[in-house]
């Protein structure tokens, strides 16, 4: 019996084995996936990273300078105004700023993708009363909604990410509601129709695996979003409350510093504009290897 | 052309109320803001007091039809801190914010345009990759953070420029900068695409068969072409930055609307927030209308949709 050919030899690379190349070869999905990935571990392993207690003060040791500025080991990035050790709390922050964009994300993406797929789906009425509700939501003034919910509700982590998840559904919206458009009519979904499948199934089973790559994509921008906005919100004073380690709070706190020691505001905000640069870059490759016709 | 205005100013005046309704709403989301506004250490006799004197003892429905009538008429109360009708505080304000809007809407056309032209031209090239990396950095960046560290830079290490206050053309550059910023990516993206998908165009490779210099190729008949999408988006940026510019204000002490809305938040002054953030919404509704208008005006396969 003759060996048969390898199956690839005939079919050649499957589209995910494709795929899958194109996002290793992606420089700066790789960059950003690598630099989200070790900021994910550092967040799990905060515990075991952390050289100190976030929240222990030592008014003693207020102000040490990082270790790069004639610092010493004790405390690699120094402490803050309370004598916290700053790395410490930059490694618990990075807990704060994940979550929140995950579950924030996860709650728009929850609302908007349902309203995008229906409205897109069923058109007509459906999809006028969602594209009225998409105007409206755009038409608040993000912040400032927010900013004042927080502050009749009080500054909790379960307020902020309640706020966040539904104010940001709208880009899930619009970008569900075209791709469900694109791809209603294919063959494919009337096959579905026509022997008889129901239209949650339809929904759930052919429609949404075949838009789910756009659905990720807006799932890293909104994260990207959320996580600037909380930290704007806590830098204003009205989102995650002190002594917890957002990292919009440390900026805020080190902003009466400013002047004689700018490192307190320079650091939190470098990582933070790492771990969003970093996001961005993830998501901007996934839909350029992915759906390259919605790169604009 | 007219249908399609109407149809369109119809949809914004229904979002307007919508919006209206729900900015009233949040006051009541605590439950009873009676309580909200006496404070903490209020007793049950002065909450009542406070309850009747504003009239929350009445159903909701009946107090926003009567909010409502009045905003029509510029009339959003007495903000409970400065005891001044609202409408004036926020008038005093706006023009403030709206200098701010306008001048960082300007920089970022100013920025993102030519930058955007230019990658296009020439993909891949320096430039391109100097444009890109301005974008993605762009997104990336939080604007409290920003504006920090130019006060740091300009007003700290050189003092070249004033840390906060509103009182001369020079206080304006730094936040123009962080707003302008911060609509800046989007803007220049959309040229750089628009540019690229009308290059490639038959129309310009006609006006270039026809012997056309490159410079009046160029402006004359792709960037005409290019600038349409990129005008309404601007308009749209405009409403986004005059809502967010509450972040930028707040760190450069720019006594404008948004820092009237976040000093309000901050005491509880509910009738200023819930009409800030009205005003806001208009703001925004007005620009993307005269965006719509714009476009179909400029294009007309734009009106039947």
């Amino acid at each position: 019996m003759t060996a048969l050919p390898d199956i690839v030899e005939i079919t050649g690379p499957t589209p995910g084995q494709q795929l899958r190349k194109r996002m290793f070869g992606h420089q700066g999905f790789m960059i950003g996936a690598v630099f989200l990935v070790i900021l994910v571990l550092i967040a799990i392993l905060a515990p075991v990273l952390a050289p100190h207690d976030p929240y222990s003060q030592s008014l003693g040791d207020r102000m040490v300078r990082p270790v790069f500025m004639g610092g010493t080991w004790e405390h690699p990035l120094g402490t803050d105004h309370l004598g916290r050790d700053y790395l410490s709390r930059l490694i618990y922050g990075a807990r704060i700023s994940l979550l929140i964009g995950t579950v924030a994300a996860l709650i728009s993406g929850l609302i908007g993708t349902t309203l995008g797929v229906a409205a897109g789906y069923f058109g007509g009425r459906v999809d006028a009363v969602v594209t009225f509700l998409i105007n409206v939501r755009l038409a608040m003034p993000v912040v400032l909604v927010a900013l004042a919910v927080v502050a009749i509700l009080g500054g909790s982590l379960n307020v902020v990410i309640g706020v966040l998840g539904l104010l940001l559904w709208d880009r899930f919206a619009v970008v569900m509601r075209a791709s469900t458009l694109q791809i209603r009519n294919r063959e494919f979904v009337a096959a579905a129709r026509a022997i008889g499948c129901s239209t949650p199934r339809i929904l759930l089973s052919e429609i949404l695996p075949n838009i789910f790559n756009n659905l990720i994509v807006v799932v890293t921008l909104e994260m990207a979003h959320a996580i600037l906005l909380e930290a704007a919100l806590s830098f204003l004073g009205l989102g995650v409350q002190p002594p917890t380690p957002s990292w919009g709070l440390m900026v805020s706190e080190g902003k009466n510093m400013m002047l004689f020691e700018p490192w307190l505001v320079l650091i939190p905000g470098a990582v933070l504009f790492l771990l969003v640069l970093a996001i961005n870059l993830m998501g901007d490759g996934l839909r350029d290897v992915t759906a390259p016709e919605n790169r604009n | 052309m007219l249908r399609f205005i109407l149809k369109r100013l119809g949809l914004a005046i229904l979002v307007a109320f919508t919006v209206s309704f729900i900015s009233f709403s949040l006051l009541f989301l605590a439950g009873d803001p009676a309580i909200a506004i006496a404070g903490e250490n209020a007793n049950a006799e002065d909450i009542a007091a406070i309850r009747e004197l504003y009239g929350f003892d009445r159903p909701m429905l009946v107090q926003y039809a009567e909010w409502l009538w009045n905003a029509l008429r510029f009339d959003f109360g007495q903000s409970y801190y400065f005891r001044l009708p609202v409408a004036d505080l926020i008038a005093e304000r706006l023009s403030v914010t709206m200098t701010l809007g306008v001048c960082g809407i300007l920089f970022a056309l100013l920025t993102a345009v030519p930058l955007g032209v230019i990658a296009a031209i020439r993909p891949n090239s320096l430039i391109d990759r100097i444009a890109l990396f301005l974008s993605v950095a762009g997104q990336a960046m939080p604007s409290f953070w920003f504006g920090l560290i130019l006060i740091v830079v300009f007003a700290i290490q050189l003092g070249w420029l004033p840390a906060s206050g509103a009182s001369s053309w020079r206080h304006f550059i730094m936040p123009t900068v962080v707003l302008g910023y911060y609509a800046m990516p989007a803007i220049m993206r959309l040229t750089r695409a628009g540019m690229l998908e009308v290059l490639s165009a038959d129309y310009i490779r006609t006006a270039r068969a026809k012997g056309a210099s490159e410079g009046r190729v160029m402006f004359k008949h792709a960037l005409r072409n290019a600038i349409i999408p990129v005008v309404s988006l601007a308009a749209v940026q405009m409403g986004f930055m005059l809502g967010g510019s509450i972040v930028v204000e707040s760190i450069f002490a720019l006594h404008g609307a948004g820092f009237l809305a976040w000093e309000s938040i901050g005491r509880n002054d509910l009738p200023t927030v819930q009409a800030l953030i009205l005003v806001f919404a208009l703001f925004y509704i007005i620009f993307t209308f005269l965006a719509d208008v714009l476009n179909a005006w400029l294009d007309p396969r734009m009106r039947s949709s």
